[in-house]
């Protein structure tokens, strides 16, 4: 229908924007009736959401005909971004941002690399950068969602990681029960897109792929690939981010620092 | 895990009088706010020592300074002469056991609980020296027992016999009964009595209860906001107060 009214792509693309934030409009008002107010945050997300993707278009647009080593600058800037979203829940962590940073970038780095060099992901600018920008997001969102739910397991389990610690364990053994928890927790989501691929949702990509008349037995496999690679470098990033957090949250001399009401300044403090 | 034996028992009892633990001035802030203020104490091998005062005196908080478990501001602590920042923490702590104010028992069985602490040394437990240990807590056959079975009173008596299977030094116990209905609180208080009077252990224990200070100590200190304000004979100590 739409299609019908606009010319051109552009306009096509702005009426279909304007239609969708209207209704996430409509969800926010609704959600104020309810007294849920997540009007400022989301209004501001969408904003950002809008104004950041398409930035990332024109950059894409001007980066199309650059040789492959360009899309590094750009995939490292969006690590760095990431790092900072997925560090921001979780601020009471001493370095948490550091821990972020090497665990997203480990994990998504080192999956992206060797994924291209197996020719898994094509080696061009079109397909690196976009594959290379959806393993990182996944990556930052299961290694916030791990470091939030390490956090409150500490922060709920201080009792037991002192008895360990008064019997002679170390940071490490401390709270293994707690890392165990957290990378869980984290990758749930990822576990459940890759149980319910093709029965409760067919994927963005593999619709544009069959749209664009690829054989749909061969969207489907690239689909799962793409998820599988998504899963590989989440649990990666989240695996080398719980490893390198666990020591975070105690001093040097083996003192739990993370405690509820702790201020981050002393915990930072203590654990330099 | 070894009872000690009678040869141990001698040397413990020509060593006592020895001052086995002492700090000076020991400070601990938290947020800006003095907890532990500037105590200077001396405990001998074998004394057993009631810390009192009233609630949020911040005896707790001593007590985890002298096992490192919270980091002082200031202030020294020696055991038997050594600065105890040159002990590696996780020896320290098994030499000065603690018991806390609730059990905290981490998931499993009343063995795997038990086996835990020496296990971190790689030291191994046998079945005999689990039953030992549960024996001197009067919980005989509770090894193959699941932690969620056990009433609160079971649950600290576990937790005793956990700490005793490091071989502590120095039982450092941070309100032990304060958990528990008074027949628990009663069985337990006769229980930690015996096995430190057994075992001549040196002993640190806090507690807002004036009678069982009276009952269980031989010598108290009194801490108020932080402060020591008396440390002597308990009688003399907690009478005065």
């Amino acid at each position: 229908m739409l299609t019908d009214l606009f010319a051109t792509d552009l306009q096509l693309g702005a009426a279909q924007a304007l239609i969708t934030v209207v209704l996430a409009l409509g969800v926010i008002l609704y959600a104020r009736r309810q007294n849920i107010h997540m009007a400022q945050e989301t209004g501001f997300a969408l904003l950002r959401g809008i104004v950041q993707v398409l930035a990332m278009g024109s950059v894409l647009f001007l980066l199309l005909d650059q040789p492959l080593w360009a899309a590094v600058p750009v995939l490292l800037a969006m690590q760095l971004a990431g790092s900072s979203i997925a560090a921001r829940r979780s601020k009471a962590i001493a370095r948490v941002w550091w821990v972020c940073f090497r665990g997203i970038g480990i994990g998504s780095g080192l999956l992206i690399v060797t994924m291209t060099i197996l020719g898994v992901i094509d080696w061009e600018m079109g397909a690196v950068i976009p594959v290379g920008s959806m393993i990182i997001a996944n990556a930052m969102n299961t290694v916030a969602l791990s470091l939030d739910r390490f956090q409150s397991e500490i922060e709920s389990h201080v009792g037991e990681i002192d008895a360990a610690l008064a019997l002679g364990a170390d940071p490490r053994t401390a709270v293994r029960p707690h890392v165990q928890a957290a990378t869980e927790a984290g990758l749930i989501p990822q576990l459940n897109s890759l149980r319910s691929l093709g029965i409760v949702w067919i994927p963005g990509l593999m619709t544009g792929m069959i749209l664009a008349g690829t054989d749909p037995i061969y969207a489907a496999l690239y689909q799962f690939v793409v998820l599988a690679m998504l899963f590989s470098g989440s649990g990666l990033s989240t695996l080398i981010s719980m490893f390198l957090v666990r020591t975070h949250v105690f001093s040097p001399a083996m003192q739990l620092i993370l405690r509820p009401g702790a201020e981050v300044e002393d915990a930072a403090q203590a654990a330099t | 895990m070894k009872h000690k034996s009678e040869t141990e028992a001698v040397t413990m009892k020509q060593n006592q009088g020895f001052v086995y633990l002492r700090t000076e001035e020991l400070s601990w802030q938290r947020n800006g706010q003095q907890i532990v203020e500037e105590i200077s104490v001396e405990v001998s091998r074998g004394d057993i020592v009631a810390v009192a005062g009233p609630s949020g005196a911040g005896k707790s908080s001593f007590l985890r300074l002298l096992n490192r478990l919270t980091e002082p501001t200031s202030g020294k602590v020696y055991l038997e002469g050594q600065d105890y920042t040159e002990i590696a923490p996780q020896e320290l702590r098994r030499r000065l056991g603690m018991v806390m104010q609730l059990p905290y028992l981490f998931p499993g069985t009343v063995a795997e609980n038990i086996r835990f602490g020496p296990a971190q040394r790689g030291q191994q437990l046998g079945d005999s020296e689990i039953s030992e240990l549960l024996e001197r807590v009067s919980l005989g056959g509770y090894a193959a027992r699941d932690i969620s079975n056990l009433s609160v009173g079971e649950a600290q008596r576990v937790s005793l016999a956990r700490t005793l299977a490091n071989d502590p030094e120095v039982l450092l116990l941070d309100e032990p009964t304060s958990a528990l209905d008074r027949a628990a609180e009663q069985e337990v208080e006769e229980l930690i009595r015996e096995i430190i009077t057994a075992q001549q252990l040196t002993c640190l224990i806090v507690t807002h209860n004036m009678e069982q200070a009276r009952r269980m100590a031989e010598r108290a200190m009194l801490i108020r906001e932080g402060r020591l304000i008396a440390m002597g004979p308990a009688k003399e100590v907690l009478n005065a107060d």
